[in-house]
């Protein structure tokens, strides 16, 4: 545990974040789900990385597994987690929590449950700063005040003799983002942060954590469905489907340029709001892999309208492209001459392009 | 905004006329009540979409419960096909109701988890007993092929055999077996992943246009309302305040909480800058609703007499209403002659 807390303290020169193939299986009575399998990414200090994927594309076990928040029983880990430059992989809870707070915190999508509605707003700000950072009572309330501001929740000081239930859902999401950086984490875990609120309150709670981030020089993983949520919110973005990262750009690179069908299959599944009304969306046919029997090759090839024989066996690599950044993970990626033979293909045979499932 | 007034009722014979619709819920034994809707008036012509939209609390998904009468409203009148709602009891309250449906958010809770999925589909017709057993059983497979759902499955299988996307379609098909005229879809999408979302509001406009059906359709997604509406009521705080065709109001929103609305929405483009207007706040409590205008509380465009004077829809472009005395563009309001000669 001391030799983590100093690993935090230097600056080592390692990324932030270094996962190696990192599986989590699960054992259930259906059989092993393989909710992430096989995931290598790296992450620097101060980026934001967004993590996108729908569900069940194993985006939440993989930030809890990061976090080492997932039960041990029936739990398989595989792989390696370098934090700081040291394996945290394979510690237990209990050295976790000299993690927790300090390096690592998470806020969560739901602020109506994952407060404690018994507690007062700032008992539950305050509790971490007198159990991690040591703080005397009047120091962790002065704090937990100036928190409040920083998130800019108006009277910090009433609020603070408040119960959850006595603040609308925006407000209990900035307590939850007052909890996460109340012991200044290096990496910090949005994960949906604001799926469950409205779309006014959405861009100031997204303004609020990109502010924060920068002002503490902090890592952000955030983590949602919304591809209109990352794309200004974040320097790079991962996709993830079946388990698998399937594409990794930084942000810009990815929104010109995507190499993966499925990234672009899901852009154009969005109402987009500049398009006219009653535009026809082009959906993804069928639904997302059985991760007890995911297919063989790639796991997105029964969907793909540019599947090959090749995309049914042979699984893709992570690989390249020209910008040593931007990886993917597709045999036949858009732009290249398959992609182009098979879209004049479709385009000759109309079929029923996005089916139902 | 928090606009009443009737001046985009149309005068066409429409579908659906709902007119100072009001709904109050009192707030235990305080004495006090939850303004949910503060009289609203909308219209729904025949086979056209009309899209409600707006953040949670702004009485959508009530004014979808209201024209169901589930549960009444306070007052106000809902005429439907011709027929006054509001004052309807007993069995004509349960046939009218068959006429118009309703597809909630949550596909697998609003479906009983004990039932095969056939006989869910089935049990409007059994109840009202409509054609013979053959007839009956040749129409939920049809319903069902034309959701996409495999008959023959539907009748070994329940709803947590299915995907969510999956049981959005079999309660779809449940609303559509007894040919209703009026659907009301209340967030049928919210719950769905985009790829599956994307399949569901395509069938809805398949099926609106086979069927010739008619859609409320109640949503916080600008985006997705936007898409399949012909025209949009936007709400807030128990009110309207503007309404337009889509394409119109999406283009040039007039009204100051419209505009907030649409520059909130995280546009899937990094390079599109984030153009925003300052909203600051949270919408506030509908039981001590401000007076005047109920969004000047967070108006950017906020004066004066907002403070005081309710303002009413007024027409600003063909088809183009707003309740807001300085809108975004169309000019101000003429002062109205009460306030004048107070």
């Amino acid at each position: 545990m001391s030799n983590i807390s100093q690993a935090s303290s230097r600056d080592t020169g390692a990324p932030l974040l270094e996962l190696t193939d990192v599986k989590t299986h699960f054992r259930t009575r259906r059989g092993l789900v393989r909710a992430v399998d096989g995931v290598s990414l790296t992450l620097e200090r101060g980026k934001s990385l967004g993590v996108v994927g729908e569900s069940g594309s194993g985006k939440t076990i993989l930030s809890r597994s990061i976090m080492g928040l997932l039960p041990t029983k029936g739990t398989e880990r595989h792989g390696s987690i370098r934090f700081q430059g040291q394996e945290i992989g394979n510690l237990g809870r209990k050295q976790m929590r000299h993690i927790w707070g300090r390096e690592m915190a998470m806020i969560f999508q739901d602020p109506m449950t994952s407060l404690n509605p018994l507690m007062k707003i700032g008992r539950q700000i305050t509790e971490p700063l007198e159990i991690h950072l040591g703080m005397d009572k009047d120091n962790a309330w002065a704090t937990a005040e100036r928190l409040l501001q920083d998130v800019r929740i108006p009277e910090g000081a009433r609020r603070l003799h408040q119960y959850p239930h006595e603040l609308s859902g925006g407000m209990r999401q900035r307590v939850m983002i007052a909890i996460a950086m109340a012991c200044g984490p290096t990496l910090l875990f949005a994960d949906e942060p604001t799926t469950a609120l409205d779309v006014t309150v959405q861009a100031q709670i997204l303004d609020l954590l990109n502010d924060q981030r920068k002002e503490r020089n902090m890592s952000l993983i955030l983590v949602t469905h919304d591809l209109g949520v990352v794309a200004g919110h974040t320097d790079e973005i991962a996709v993830m489907y079946g388990g698998k990262l399937v594409e990794k750009a930084p942000t810009r690179v990815l929104f010109a340029d995507m190499k993966m069908p499925y990234t672009e299959a899901l852009m154009q599944s969005i109402p987009k709001i500049d398009d006219p009304s009653h535009t026809r969306l082009l959906a993804i046919g069928g639904r997302p892999p059985d991760l007890v029997n995911p297919p063989n090759g790639c796991r997105f090839a029964p969907r793909c309208l540019y599947a090959r024989d090749r995309c049914l066996t042979e699984e893709p690599p992570l690989r390249a492209t020209d910008n040593p950044e931007h990886t993917y993970a597709c045999w036949y990626p858009v732009g290249s001459a398959e992609y182009y033979q098979a879209k004049a293909r479709l385009a000759e045979t109309p079929v029923a392009v996005g089916g139902l499932d | 905004m928090a606009g009443t007034g009737k001046a985009h009722l149309r005068t066409e014979d429409a579908l659906l006329r709902v007119e100072d619709l009001v709904v109050r819920f009192p707030v235990g034994r305080t004495g006090l009540f939850v303004n949910a809707v503060s009289g609203i008036s909308l219209d729904v012509l025949k086979g056209e979409t009309l899209g409600l939209v707006g953040e949670s609390g702004c009485g959508k998904s009530t004014t979808g419960r209201a024209i169901m009468q589930l549960p009444r409203p306070t007052s106000g009148s809902v005429m439907f096909e011709g027929r006054e709602l509001t004052s309807m009891t007993g069995d004509t309250m349960r046939e009218a109701r068959t006429r118009m449906q309703m597809i909630f958010q949550d596909p697998i809770s609003s479906l009983n988890p004990r039932r095969k999925v056939r006989d869910i589909v089935m049990e409007p017709l059994t109840i009202w007993k409509r054609g013979t057993v053959a007839e009956r059983n040749a129409r939920v497979d049809q319903v069902l092929e034309e959701v996409g759902i495999d008959p023959q499955r539907a009748a070994e299988s329940q709803p947590h055999q299915f995907s969510g996307g999956q049981c959005q379609r079999i309660s779809i098909a449940r609303s559509l077996v007894l040919s209703p005229s009026l659907i009301i879809c209340d967030e049928p999408v919210s719950a769905l992943d985009v790829s599956v979302q994307a399949q569901v509001l395509n069938l809805l406009e398949d099926l609106k246009r086979q069927y010739g059906l008619t859609l409320i359709f109640i949503a916080h997604d600008l985006a997705v309302v936007k898409n399949i509406s012909d025209r949009v009521a936007v709400m807030y705080l128990g009110k309207i305040c503007e309404v337009a065709k889509s394409d119109d109001l999406y283009r040039e929103p007039a009204h100051h909480y419209t505009n907030v609305l649409l520059n909130s929405i995280p546009v899937p483009d990094p390079e599109i800058a984030v153009q925003r207007t300052a909203i600051e706040g949270e919408i506030p409590s509908p039981v001590f609703p401000p007076a005047g205008c109920r969004f000047h509380t967070r108006c950017p465009g906020m004066q004066e007499r907002c403070q005081n004077e309710e303002p009413q829809l007024r027409e600003i472009n063909t088809g183009h209403f707003v309740a807001c005395h300085y809108p975004v563009h169309g000019g101000e309001a003429p002062v109205s002659i009460r306030t004048a000669g107070s």
